[in-house]
């Protein structure tokens, strides 16, 4: 056997230090020796499958029981909202969809409403446009909640629920694909509307998921809720009272699963939320497993409003998804092509051989973009994990002067100690699962 | 010569700011932003005052009176009236201005009132405003009163020679995390923090980069024969 250059021991002034890379356990028990009962401290991630990407847990063991956690985040912080300040406000939507890489389309929603109220255009925007948005923003829920349970359940071995998890979430990635031409970093909810109207065949797409997922939904209770096994392992851990959540900022499932009905979607509607008919789902337990069946749950109430939205969008047919502002409207029009999605001919001869008019405005627009008039806002969404919020100020330039999103994840990661701390190792893994934190937007 | 017709910066200062009803956080200059490039449409010299909304009056209107009458019936008695530097409302939202010492009392009494019970922080955001002198750095904190089901934002202006802000994670538990990134951010110092290092930078970076004198870095880009330099150093229309 190879020399495994990166495993071994060393001592240093803090004590001995082992590396451990798996299946080497004895090599630790070997070399503690007299210094087992004493505390170790581990250091698990940030490279570690079951820890939801990159995020680092400190943990200071007594035996198998955690007496201390913490996190260490930032592996993946990429300057997003610096980067922001540096691209027009049109541009900012591209960006700030890759940071909670699950759920893009609440991060275009919550800043481009906020883009929105600093113009002062919420009542211009087309009805369809929102419709839209609330269509993709549900069913970004239900591929999101299906990411959480799924990699919740790789993580305690159920790797059945890994794979029907994905499964399912494959389907609405293949609706994304349809409707905006991507299946992840969308940028297709821009300030004043979408960027494109419903290509043709999409509603029989969804209306054949809605059915398909009406069957397989079922499945992920038949294969947990009563699960012996899943329950020993979720139920009781990762407990958090209302109390807790409100102190430490929780809020989506977490918090619902304290029995407490907040949800933005109700309380502060966005998007004509108040118009759709569903239920707030909560849970009574505080734990993770309450967390599982709050998202269960919330992945049938996603799939109502989603039936609500396609019957709006088969009456809106050929209505507009874009602001009537030729001032904010994106002028570049998008087609299909022989090769593919690309810009539309009929819209390159018309700038280029019709109207010079047509040329500037699009040039104008495309390269200096508009301007937002000073002040600044804060419009929070109900993302799959919580309050996504993002403040965003304006100087009355071309460009954001500060767009700061107030992520969920971040937020409910800070709970990784209360809820794990004196439990055991395996369950912080699962009290983590059960916040399900996405790196991608704890860090930005 | 008057005002109307003289491209001259100083003038535009001269006159008397509208009372009342804006706040001048610097100037822009040119009509595209551009500097440096040949800027060829005439305009070049033209400076314009940023100005953001500026300090509203009673009556706020809807509940936001309810909310600023606790507040004062609170500070009245308490001999802190100059705590709230100023009330903005704007856009549908309320802003109150706390002085930096008292920020801690404020959001305590904002959190236990009876009658304001905002009981959820939604962290703290930092803004830099080079423009905004002697109170160049802003620590904004939006909070959500679950039990009435309204939204208030509290900012704190502090100078960037002095950038102290005492902290209020022993009030809102939650802004643990968000105060260290605001600090990582904007280097301003939250007093009283049980731990302020650096959340999302390493823990030797040096300088703070979401300030607006960090340059965003970046390198050139070669393409198809052409060099496109990095976003910062490219011809932009601010």
């Amino acid at each position: 056997m190879t020399q495994d250059m990166y495993a071994g021991s060393a001592d240093t002034a803090e004590g001995k230090v082992f590396t451990v890379t798996g299946q080497d356990w004895d090599s630790i028990t070997q070399g503690l020796d007299e210094a087992a009962d004493e505390r170790i401290v581990v250091n698990m991630g940030p490279q570690h499958p079951s820890t939801h990407g990159v995020l680092r847990l400190i943990l200071e063991l007594e035996g198998e029981t955690v007496t201390e956690a913490r996190c260490g985040v930032g592996y993946l912080h990429t300057g997003i909202e610096k980067n922001m300040e540096y691209r027009s406000w049109v541009q900012g939507v591209t960006f700030c969809t890759r940071m909670d890489y699950l759920s893009p389309f609440y991060n275009e929603a919550t800043y481009v409403l906020g883009v929105e109220k600093l113009l002062g255009i919420e009542d211009d925007v087309p009805e369809k446009a929102h419709v839209m948005r609330v269509l993709l923003m549900e069913l970004n829920r239900i591929s999101s909640h299906l990411v959480a349970i799924a990699t919740g359940g790789m993580e305690i071995g159920a790797l059945t629920v890994m794979t029907i998890g994905f499964r399912e979430r494959e389907l609405v990635l293949d609706l994304f694909e349809l409707i905006t031409g991507l299946r992840m970093n969308h940028a297709f909810i821009r300030p004043g509307g979408v960027a494109q109207d419903l290509p043709p065949g999409a509603l029989d797409e969804i209306r054949r998921f809605i059915a398909l997922m009406k069957k397989r939904l079922p499945e992920y209770a038949d294969l947990c809720n009563a699960n012996p096994i899943f329950k020993g392992r979720l139920e009781g851990v990762g407990h958090l009272d209302l109390a807790g959540c409100l102190a430490l900022g929780m809020t989506g499932p977490v918090l619902r699963s304290t029995g407490y009905p907040w949800d933005l979607r109700k309380t502060q509607p966005y998007c004509g939320y108040e118009t759709y008919d569903f239920d707030v789902q909560t849970w009574d337990t505080s734990d993770s497993y309450g967390r599982f069946r709050v998202r269960l749950g919330e992945m049938w109430e996603s799939l109502r409003i989603v039936e609500q939205a396609a019957d709006r969008l088969a009456k809106l047919e050929g209505a507009p998804v874009m602001i009537g502002d030729k001032k904010i409207a994106w002028p570049s029009q998008l087609a299909i092509g022989s090769d593919g999605m690309g810009n539309s001919l009929d819209h390159i001869r018309h700038i280029m051989g019709e109207s010079m008019e047509a040329l500037i405005h699009h040039f104008k627009l495309v390269t200096e973009g508009f301007r937002v008039p000073p002040g600044q806002v804060y419009v929070p969404v109900e993302s799959p994990r919580g309050e996504l919020g993002a403040h965003v100020v304006s100087d009355g330039g071309t460009k954001p002067f500060r767009a700061h999103f107030r992520d969920p994840s971040f937020t409910n990661l800070q709970a990784t100690s209360v809820m794990s701390e004196g439990g055991m190792v395996a369950d912080v893994i699962v009290a983590i699962a059960s916040i399900d934190p996405v790196m991608g937007g704890v860090d930005r | 010569m008057n005002a109307d017709n003289t491209q001259d910066p100083s003038y535009d200062a001269k006159l008397p700011a509208q009372a009342g009803s804006v706040e001048t956080m610097g100037t822009r200059q040119g009509m595209f932003g551009v500097s440096g490039t040949g800027d060829t449409s005439g305009y070049g010299g033209l400076v314009k005052q940023t100005v953001f909304p500026g300090p509203s009056q009673r009556p706020f209107g809807g509940w936001y009176d309810e909310v600023a009458d606790a507040l004062e019936a609170r500070l009245k008695s308490t001999d802190l009236m100059g705590a709230i530097e100023k009330v903005v409302v704007d856009r549908g939202e309320i802003t109150f201005h706390v002085r930096a010492q008292d920020l801690p009392f404020v959001a305590q009494m904002f959190r236990d009132d009876e009658s304001l019970r905002f009981e959820l922080c939604s962290g703290v955001s930092g803004v830099h405003y080079p423009g905004d002198t002697g109170r160049e750095l802003h620590a904004v904190y939006h909070l959500l009163s679950m039990t009435f089901n309204r939204r208030v934002r509290l900012e704190v202006s502090v100078p960037d020679a002095d950038p102290h802000i005492p902290s209020i994670v022993s009030i809102y538990p939650t802004n643990d995390w968000h105060e260290r990134e605001t600090y990582d951010m904007f280097g301003i110092l939250f007093d009283g923090h049980p731990a302020l290092t650096r959340i999302l930078m390493p823990d030797d970076w040096p300088g703070h980069p979401q300030r607006k004198d960090y340059p965003l870095g970046g390198i050139p880009v070669e393409y198809k024969g052409g060099t496109i330099p990095p976003p910062d150093e490219r011809r932009s229309y601010s």
